[in-house]
């Protein structure tokens, strides 16, 4: 081993050469024996790259004792995680995969009207590379919006008739006008987004979060994933594991997929003709004789296996409980409306999420994935707003009414923009759009973003970015900023460098979205 | 020294150097292991071989650089530059920079201050030195003497070694993956001959089910996979190849040829459909087929991915780094990185779109039959044209005879006939007598009509032929390469990149080419020339990391400066040696590292020994790893006695759980799962879907194969306990075991359990075990005796049939014993390889 000064660069999770837990005052005893068996085991095992560090420390202390560490730092810690303190603990994340176009829902442009089927000018588009789909287009009519905005609440936002109901919580939104992103197709753009890296291989956000700030609750999973059923099958993205895999982090860190239906979680079940007693007698058969192998061998990874199977067990009894929404009452369904009884649509997923933040989940994402509007625009983002709209303003509007919108953050929005020029023809109620990765809108709620406000300028054609530009590295930055960790001090070593979420192009905090 | 101590320790480290000894630094300083690891991670980001990154001009992996910008003064620390810029306190002057978030400790500037006390002398880096074979005494095994030298040192001593049973579980599953039977291990303890364990070592190794275990860690290096990867995520046609991994591992190929059929197997003179097969390594990579990609970008991804892959798989260096801009830590250019591209820039392939069919992949008869079946054709085709003048004249005749006629049957023509026929013959077009012409043929003249018809039959046996025969994506090799370029900071929409050609990394040694245009087989050849000082150790290292659980440099996938040099040199180096020695013999390599004493030693772990080397990076025991993903379910299937003994084939789908798939799209697909003797294959022909794969082996840490991957996890998680608890594959294998148990097992409890531990563990319970078990089973029959529903809905799970109608009784009993079975199957001791 290696020992070196405590200031040591701590989130490198460089095995065993900081101080350990044991050298921590006011650390339970009982924890301190914990981590060390940890320690040990991973020692054991090789796994000294993919160590436990300080950030498995803060996953255990967290998984005990969640306040411990988000509101009281150590004393004698040299530096703890989080960095800061934070406001959000928890996150849901809206991903509309496919991309929703910003033009028809959040960067209002009412001045494009007046140009109707006119073509965008050469100078606008820049010499811009286009996708597969229109670069051989010969005309880039411009394609107003057919659907107004409208003023709304009392900071007066306009907001697309689309959202009815999310109109209704505008007040509550940070919109952000003025992300922009370096793909122009879905694989790598939804890729950049989740994991900050167009590339396969890299944690996702929830995973970097589980592994920076571990599990608030003993029973569930840190990281859950639900993909949504849609209203039409039109459009739809391809998603894969890898948009929340835990990449070069430790496997714990991956998201667990909530799936709708009799099967919550793969491999959940019993098999059939095994009652839950039968089950419980089952897992003490296995548990006993791993013990009596660790009394024989002393093994540590026996110890751990017997609490995963323990772990195992204690899922196996809470998320049945979890998807049991017999107990929700009518003003539930009455907010969420009627389709949150299907499993598996949107609403359904809203609901779930906003369960999934009451039992301390840190990270929740969904998945609803039929934005990829490239013909018939208006028939179908309607569709998928009406789908969406009244379960994302219940979930902001549960979240607030049950005080969990203070620290939990709520981020709505797709992997990049869609273009002001019609792809295919334009008629006065029919066009589609193409990608477009140089501007698009998100918004966040609650978790200590800045309520009400919106940020960022787009040019008149919601073409390019004329104010505060923010890339999604930003975007990332901010929201661990959010979770009180630094986007530059969270990182694993791995192939020789310090990974980060944000990689390692320069990205910062966005100070104005904080409330 | 412990980690608490260093905390006591720090209030003094100011007072450097005096306190130097305390801090566990070596009395004499070497610069390969002391050293460069420091310098590359807290300098060479700035200070390193990354030109166009560099601060202030200099570089500190060089000693002429560094000294010629007067970095420090050899044998004078305190006059040193550098040793006052690492220890100030100045934000504008303290090194490293606040703002690298990179600090040195105490301990890290006393060793630096050290080294340049002892003269500042550099080392090339151990890796791109030639590896030294030790001089081993006559009649010593090399390993164990190796391994002793440096116990000596660290002060350590070895374990002894493991019972006969523990040997022979530990070596089946490193050599076959499997459990050994029942059988296996009674005959192997009862043989008292001195070469009993070098026999066994023998059979091992040309059991054919070697090359399916060996198999598993190469599919994982070259990301070998059934699909795509990208977006849609399709099927391609790749199975062959891993059949001709397997294959050659069992053939026992020599590595450097196993090499070059992978890197260049259609330009090896002789090329065959073997070295062909083996060339599909070029066509493993992610690609996509999404509607609106950009060309340029996946031309780019995939030149990059297949770099990176002969950097993890040969080099051990991390060559990804490159592509944007110098490797940061070792010396690997941008440039570096696209001339190695360019070796690939000749392979045909799509870069976006459906892969095509590829190549079929035949067997010797199979190829003659398709030259018959060719020849058939031909002879058709032939008498057709034999015949050609005959039937010229009975269409002429036929012609004369039609315009003759009446108008009413030249009404039963097809317009276009009778519209030719209207014609004068000279005033017909080419289209109107190539209609004339094809319509007598085929309705009118038998004798051309039975000709035609027998060409028609003998094309589609062909064709039907060839269509049945295994097809696999293969290299093949376009006239005119792909232009490459290097692409500034990585973005192929800069084309301002200069042009290169294929060109070996600069920084390792070479052949002089004279300016001759190289090709992959020269990349093939240049990976496994003796002159290389790679390959040989990344293959050792990574083999023995397979037999102990770590390996001797601890990252197999670099061997570079963020690597590390490995604590026993020597070892690494004489196994490097010994493989190219023996002629790139991998058996001979596997063999001598299994029959070493220090393979063979317990696993189990002194109190003492846990405290002095946590990691087993000095092998005085035996690792105790987890089977990888495959290898838990052969397991529980051989132990089941379902296991399938058939080797190769397309890749087979298991049950998995419904809807798994069910955010796949372009096209949306349903899993369907293999019924019959498919369900039941070993765990490396499973269905590899990369973007998502089978959820079992996925929670035991099988990778997706995106990328190369050159160690696995080996993760401790709930997902585990529920898929050993609940996936239908692993409660049938304890269903299929229980069924032994009660039938093979004896009469009663005590016989039933021994023959139950036998058959799982190779081993008899222990009383404590067998109470354990007994009060399972009884409260088990209870519950099932008085619910033999519930026991009828357990024996249904999976597709197994029962052997036989059972009494409700024997219902219960089977049930029952089900559940002892799944306790053995959920046993840590079931999954781990001691």
């Amino acid at each position: 081993m290696n020992p070196s000064s405590p200031d040591h660069h701590l989130c490198s999770d460089h095995c065993g050469e900081n101080p350990t837990v044991w050298d921590l005052p006011h650390v339970p005893l009982g924890l301190k024996r914990e981590w060390l068996d940890l320690e040990t085991r991973r020692h054991f095992l090789g796994q000294g790259v993919k160590a436990l560090g300080w950030a498995g420390l803060a996953t255990l202390l967290g998984r005990s004792a969640p306040n411990l560490l988000a509101h009281a730092p150590i004393p004698g810690a040299p530096a703890m995680l989080p960095h800061y303190a934070p406001k959000a603990k928890r996150a849901i994340y809206l991903f509309m995969a496919g991309s929703p176009s910003q033009i028809e829902t959040w960067d209002d442009k009412p001045a494009l009207a007046d140009l109707f089927d006119k073509d965008l000018p050469e100078s606008v588009r820049g010499g811009q590379t286009l996708t597969g789909m229109t670069a051989s287009q010969t005309r880039f009519p411009i394609a107003p919006s057919l659907y107004k905005f409208v003023r709304q609440g009392k900071a007066g936002r306009f907001v697309s008739e689309l959202f009815p109901y999310t109109a209704k919580v505008s007040d509550e939104l940070c919109v952000i006008k003025s992300l922009h992103t370096d793909a122009i197709n879905h694989e790598p753009a939804i890729l950049q987004l989740t994991t900050g890296n167009m590339f396969p291989g890299k944690p996702s956000i929830g995973s970097w979060l589980s592994y920076g700030l571990g599990a608030m609750n003993a029973e569930l999973p840190t990281f859950v994933v639900m993909t949504s059923k849609m209203p039409h099958r039109t459009n739809v993205q391809a998603l894969s594991n890898r948009l929340w895999s835990s990449g070069f982090l430790s496997p714990e860190h991956a998201a667990v997929a909530l799936r709708s239906g009799s099967d919550p979680v793969l491999y959940l079940n019993n098999p059939k003709g095994v009652a839950s007693d039968v089950r419980r007698a089952m897992i003490d058969g296995v548990n006993d004789l791993n013990r009596q192998l660790f009394e024989r061998v002393g093994d540590p990874e026996i110890n751990a296996r017997i609490s995963q199977y323990e772990m195992a067990f204690r899922m196996q009894t809470s998320v049945p409980e979890l998807t049991d929404f017999s107990n929700e009452p009518q003003s539930t369904w009455d907010l969420y409306g009627p389709k949150a009884k299907e499993p598996g649509t949107f609403a359904y997923n809203c609901l779930m999420a906003r369960r999934l933040a009451e039992r301390g989940v840190r990270f929740t994402q969904i998945f609803l994935r039929s934005w990829d509007q490239h013909s018939r625009l208006p028939t179908n983002i309607k569709l998928m707003a009406e789908d969406s709209d009244q379960p994302t303003y219940a979930l902001v509007t549960d979240l607030k009414r049950r005080g969990l919108l203070d620290d939990t953050v709520v981020i709505w929005g797709g992997e990049f923009g869609r273009t002001v020029y019609s792809q295919g023809a334009l008629t006065p109620d029919n066009y589609g759009r193409d990608h477009h990765p140089r501007c698009f809108s998100m918004w966040m709620a609650g978790g200590g973003v800045k309520p009400g406000i919106s940020y960022g300028e787009t040019d008149d054609f919601s073409y390019n970015i004329v104010k505060n530009p923010m890339h999604i590295r930003d975007l990332h930055a901010t929201i661990l900023h959010l979770f009180g960790l630094d986007h530059n001090k969270l990182s694993f070593k791995f192939q020789g460098l310090d990974q980060k979420l944000t990689g390692v192009l320069p990205s910062k905090v966005i100070n104005d979205l904080l409330a | 020294m412990s980690c608490r101590s260093v905390v006591l320790l720090f209030p003094l480290l100011s007072f450097w150097p005096a306190f130097g000894a305390e801090l566990g630094i070596s009395a004499q300083i070497e610069f390969n292991r002391d050293v460069r690891p420091l310098l590359a991670d807290n300098c060479f980001a700035c200070h390193g071989p990354d030109a166009a990154n560099r601060k202030a001009k200099l570089r500190l992996d060089v000693r002429e650089a560094a000294l010629a910008k007067e970095a420090f003064s050899p044998g004078k620390p305190a006059e040193s530059e550098l040793v006052v810029r690492i220890h100030s306190q100045d934000k504008d002057e303290m090194m490293p920079p606040p703002d690298s978030l990179k600090k040195l400790s105490a301990r890290d500037k006393a060793v630096l201050a050290r080294w340049i006390a002892q003269g500042a002398e550099y080392q090339n880096h151990w890796a791109y030195e030639p590896p030294v074979k030790a001089a081993i005494p006559a009649g010593a095994n090399a390993i164990d003497t190796l391994v002793a030298r440096r116990l000596i040192t660290v002060g350590m001593k070895p374990s002894p070694e493991a019972d006969r049973r523990t040997l022979i579980r530990r070596l089946t599953s490193d050599l076959i993956g499997l459990p050994p039977t029942p059988a296996e291990v009674a005959a192997f303890m009862a043989d008292a001959t001195p070469d009993a364990y070098s026999r066994l070592v023998d059979r091992l190794l040309a059991d054919p089910r070697y090359g399916e275990r060996m198999a598993v860690g190469w599919l994982d290096l070259v990301r070998f996979a059934d699909t795509i990867g990208y977006h849609s995520d399709n099927p391609r046609n790749v199975w062959p190849y891993r059949d001709w991994v397997i294959q050659s591992f069992n053939t026992n190929k020599r590595f450097d040829r196993f090499t070059l059929e992978q890197i260049a197997g259609d330009l090896l003179p002789g090329a065959s459909v073997e070295t062909r097969v083996g060339s599909a390594f070029n066509r493993l990579l992610l690609s996509t087929e999404e509607g609106g990609a950009q060309p340029k970008d996946y031309e780019a991804r995939m030149m990059a991915d297949r770099v990176r892959a002969i950097g993890t798989a040969w080099l051990g260096q991390t060559t990804g780094c490159a592509q944007c801009h110098d490797h940061k830590f070792d010396p690997f250019t941008t440039r570096d990185f696209y001339s190695l591209g360019a070796f690939f820039a000749d392979v045909k392939e799509p870069l976006v779109g459906r892969r095509e069919e590829g190549m079929p992949v035949t067997t010797p008869e199979q190829t003659a039959r398709i030259a018959e079946l060719r020849e058939a054709v031909a002879a058709a085709r032939k008498n057709v044209a034999a015949l050609a003048t005959h039937i010229d004249g009975a269409q002429a005749a036929w012609e004369a005879n039609q315009q003759a006629s009446t108008s009413a049957s030249k009404n039963d023509l097809p317009r276009e006939v009778s519209a030719a026929l209207k014609k004068v013959a000279t005033k017909r077009t080419a289209k109107d007598q190539q209609t004339v012409k094809v319509y007598f043929r085929a309705q009118v003249s038998s004798v051309a009509r039975g000709e035609l018809d027998r060409l028609a039959e003998a094309e589609r046996a062909q064709q039907a032929f060839v269509d049945g025969v295994p097809h696999c994506l293969v290299t093949e090799s376009a006239a005119v390469a792909r232009t490459v370029r290097v692409l500034p900071r990585g973005n192929w929409m800069d084309e301002t990149g200069e042009i290169v050609k294929p060109a070996l990394p600069a920084y390792l040694p070479q052949p002089d080419f004279a300016g001759r245009a190289l090709t992959r087989l020269d990349l093939g050849l240049w990976l496994v020339a003796r002159e290389n000082p790679l390959t040989a150790r990344v293959f050792a290292n990574r083999l023995w990391k397979q037999f102990f659980g770590t390996a001797l440099s601890r990252v197999p996938s670099d061997l570079g400066a963020q690597g590390e040099p490995p604590p026993n040199g020597p070892l690494l180096d004489w196994l490097a040696c010994e493989f190219m020695d023996t002629g790139w013999d991998v058996k001979q390599l596997v063999r001598v590292i299994v029959t070493s004493t220090t393979y063979r030693q317990v696993s189990t772990a002194t109190p003492t020994q846990l405290a002095a080397d946590p990691d087993n990076r000095e092998y005085a025991r035996q690792g105790r790893p987890r089977f990888e993903a495959e290898g838990v379910r052969d397991a529980a299937l051989a132990v089941g006695g379902l296991l399938s003994p058939q080797i190769g084939g397309p890749s087979v789908k298991p049950y998995q759980p419904d809807r798994y798939w069910e955010n796949l799209n372009f096209p949306p697909r349903d899993y369907v799962v293999d019924r019959g003797d498919a369900q039941y294959r070993r765990g490396l022909y499973v269905w590899w879907q990369r973007s998502f794969l089978h959820p079992s082996l996925l929670a035991f840490d099988a990778p997706s194969r995106e990328e190369c991957v050159a160690e696995r996890n080996r993760s401790n998680l709930p997902q585990q306990a529920l898929v050993l608890l609940n996936d239908p594959t692993y409660v049938e294998a304890a269903r299929a075991l229980a069924a032994r148990i009660v039938s093979e097992g004896g009469g009663s409890t005590a016989p039933r359990l021994t023959f139950a531990w036998d058959r799982a563990l190779q081993r008899a319970p222990r009383a404590e075990e067998v109470r354990t078990a007994t009060g399972l089973l009884d409260e088990h029959l209870r519950l099932y005796r008085a619910d033999p529903e519930a026991a009828s809905a357990l024996l249904a799970t999976g597709d197994l049939p029962l052997p036989v109608v059972l009494s409700a009784e024997a219902r219960a009993e089977l049930a029952a014993w089900t559940h002892v079975a799944r306790v053995l199957l959920n046993l840590h001791e079931f999954i781990t390889r001691e």
